[in-house]
């Protein structure tokens, strides 16, 4: 029984007729990591905003469901949702620079979600916090818990975000690029860290990425987008081992291998691109759209 | 972990209040007991008329008369006393002009950058008309229409200047609202206007503040220049924009008329806006 399914979502741009999202399938069983890969542009980050129901104003959902724990939230009303959200679902975000308030202390930052969601009194949360910060690895979290964001570095403020995101123990999380704002270094402790706060918790994960090498390493499942439709879903294994779809097998052939350096990198070839668009317009054809010119130009460029 | 605690030492980084803070929060402190203790400390009353000692100079000055610190004016009132009554005027229309401008002006820009649409369509195209308006001939207009008086002055300067406080609390909201944090907050469940206020306003704080001052500043100026044309409160009770309007006519016999209320008006203005950068710089937690 999966946890969080998605079923045939579409998404545009308002006013357009121009999709964000082709009719996206996805599922994610309880207490598994699948990953969300694809080039930038290709819609994987609207998936998760749209399952945490913080799409921006200018995007709209045209068709299909998304369910967490079996209740669809796009037929929930607008407060019924977000409460449910708040109370199922956190965010790792991209970039941790901004993803605190810059004018808040980090312990209440932390100590508001709990008393939100769970309705805990005050003093327990702020001992929750500080466990939390302890679990993320973080020395003297009595002092941290005091600071200002501005006074602690990108890798600090990535782990007390996620400390956050875990903190209400929600059943899913969506880590939107959790490591693409840090440097390398730093990248390698932040996913060891989600990967063990995620085993410890046993909490579902939708993580976006661009990165393949990321997926390997923390993910079971995952699903390939390009224009903002999915070209291929399947398991880790199987994926690295035999990937079906040809665009799949030019990303993987993409990726850069930190053995060889010194190797140049392969960009995904011409001809494969123009495959995927022609699928991708005729997949739009069968639907009545005719915004194939629009699709592969947006395409291109995105 | 390679990482170590490093609440590091950008927390340590001590912002002294400085000397800009200092000398404008002195000069407002030292006007702000002129106004309250004017009855006590005027040497003069600020209204009292004698042809007999018109034009009197300053004390420094040959041909002064004890008593008469900066000199009096052709109709012989003390320049002094009417200066610090009239810091009565310019203190009371800054500072209530100036949080009410800030209080409707901010809430609009709050509210029109935050919840963008429809709402910051109408706030929006509403700035622009309304700036197209000379504001000048605007509040000359309003103040012809509700009558001259205290309350006239106040709210032609919040008529006209709201939008000073809306156009940037907009742009700052605008941006603060596409950070993650805020996002987070959402997904934590948050509505939309209770986000608005313990998220987006702390951040836009220190920028009302400078504006805020900087208002207070351009109140005390809107005062002074509709009382140099007339439109002020009644005409007997001193005002400096008032005392420079007078004083205009006699640059030539007595300058001090003009000159001196103009300094107080011109140190006034001055302190208000450095006052706004100095608690900025001093209490703004994050270093821009």
């Amino acid at each position: 029984m999966s946890f969080l399914t998605i079923k045939g979502l579409s998404a545009r741009l308002k006013g357009s007729t121009f999709p964000i999202l082709r009719d996206v399938s996805l599922q994610v069983a309880a207490g598994d990591v699948h990953g969300l890969v694809g080039e930038s542009g290709a819609g994987k980050s609207m998936i998760g905003k749209a399952v945490l129901g913080i799409l921006p104003g200018s995007v709209e959902i045209t068709a299909g469901a998304i369910e967490l724990d079996g209740v669809d939230l796009l037929a929930l009303p607008p407060i019924e949702r977000r409460r449910r959200i708040g109370a199922t679902a956190a965010l790792i975000p991209q970039d941790p620079l901004t993803a605190l308030n810059p004018s808040r202390r980090i312990g209440p930052q932390i100590t508001n979600r709990l008393v939100d969601i769970l309705g805990w009194p005050r003093p327990k949360a702020e001992a929750r916090a500080r466990e939390l910060l302890a679990e993320v690895h973080i020395p003297d979290p009595d002092r941290v818990m005091r600071a200002y964001p501005h006074e602690l570095s990108g890798g600090m403020r990535q782990r007390i975000l996620i400390a956050s995101a875990f903190a209400a123990e929600p059943r899913l999380i969506v880590a939107d690029e959790p490591t693409t704002a840090l440097d390398v270094t730093v990248q390698k402790q932040i996913l060891k860290l989600i990967a063990e706060m995620q085993a410890r918790h046993g909490t579902a994960l939708l993580f976006v990425t661009h990165d393949l090498g990321v997926v390997s390493k923390v993910c079971q499942s995952l699903s390939v987008l390009y224009g903002g439709k999915v070209i291929e879903a399947t398991g880790v294994r199987d994926f690295f081992r035999a990937p079906a779809h040809a665009y799949s097998r030019a990303l993987l052939a993409a990726t850069p291998k930190y053995t060889d350096p010194l190797a140049s990198l392969t960009p995904v070839p011409e001809a494969v691109i123009a495959a995927v668009q022609a699928e991708i317009a005729a997949y739009d054809a069968g639907h009545g759209r005719g915004a194939v010119q629009a699709v592969l130009r947006g395409a291109r460029h995105g | 972990m390679a990482e170590k605690a490093r609440v590091d030492g950008r927390s340590h980084i001590r912002r002294r209040a400085g000397p800009r803070l200092w000398l404008s929060a002195g000069w407002l402190g030292v006007l702000l007991l002129a106004a309250v203790l004017a009855p006590w400390i005027a040497p003069q009353d600020p209204l009292a008329q004698d042809l007999f000692l018109g034009r009197l100079p300053p004390i420094w000055v040959q041909g002064a008369e004890p008593g008469f610190y900066l000199g009096t004016d052709s109709l012989g009132r003390d320049v002094l006393s009417r200066i610090l009554y009239g810091a009565r005027l310019a203190l009371i229309v800054a500072l209530v002009a100036g949080f009410v401008t800030c209080v409707i002006g901010a809430a609009f820009g709050l509210l029109a950058g935050f919840l963008r649409g429809w709402v910051d369509v109408v706030i929006s195209r509403a700035i622009d008309i309304w700036m197209a308006f000379p504001p000048v001939l605007f509040s000359i207009l309003l103040i012809a229409v509700m009558g001259p008086g205290l309350m006239s002055i106040i709210i032609a300067i919040v008529v006209i200047d709201w939008t000073r406080f809306a156009r940037v609390v907009r742009a700052e909201a605008t941006a603060q609202g596409a950070m993650d944090y805020v996002a987070s907050a959402q997904v934590a469940g948050r509505g939309r206007l209770s986000t608005m206020v313990t998220e987006i306003l702390p951040n836009v704080l220190p920028t009302i503040i400078v504006l805020l001052t900087l208002e207070m500043g351009i109140a005390v100026i809107v005062e002074a220049i509709l009382s140099f044309v007339n439109l002020s409160i009644s005409t007997d009770d001193p005002t400096w924009g008032g005392m420079i309007a007078e004083g205009r006519t006699s640059i030539h016999q007595a300058w001090w008329v003009l000159i001196f209320p103009l300094i107080t008006l011109f140190l006034t203005v001055l302190s208000f806006s450095q006052l706004g950068e100095g608690l900025k710089d001093r209490f703004d937690p994050v270093l821009r």
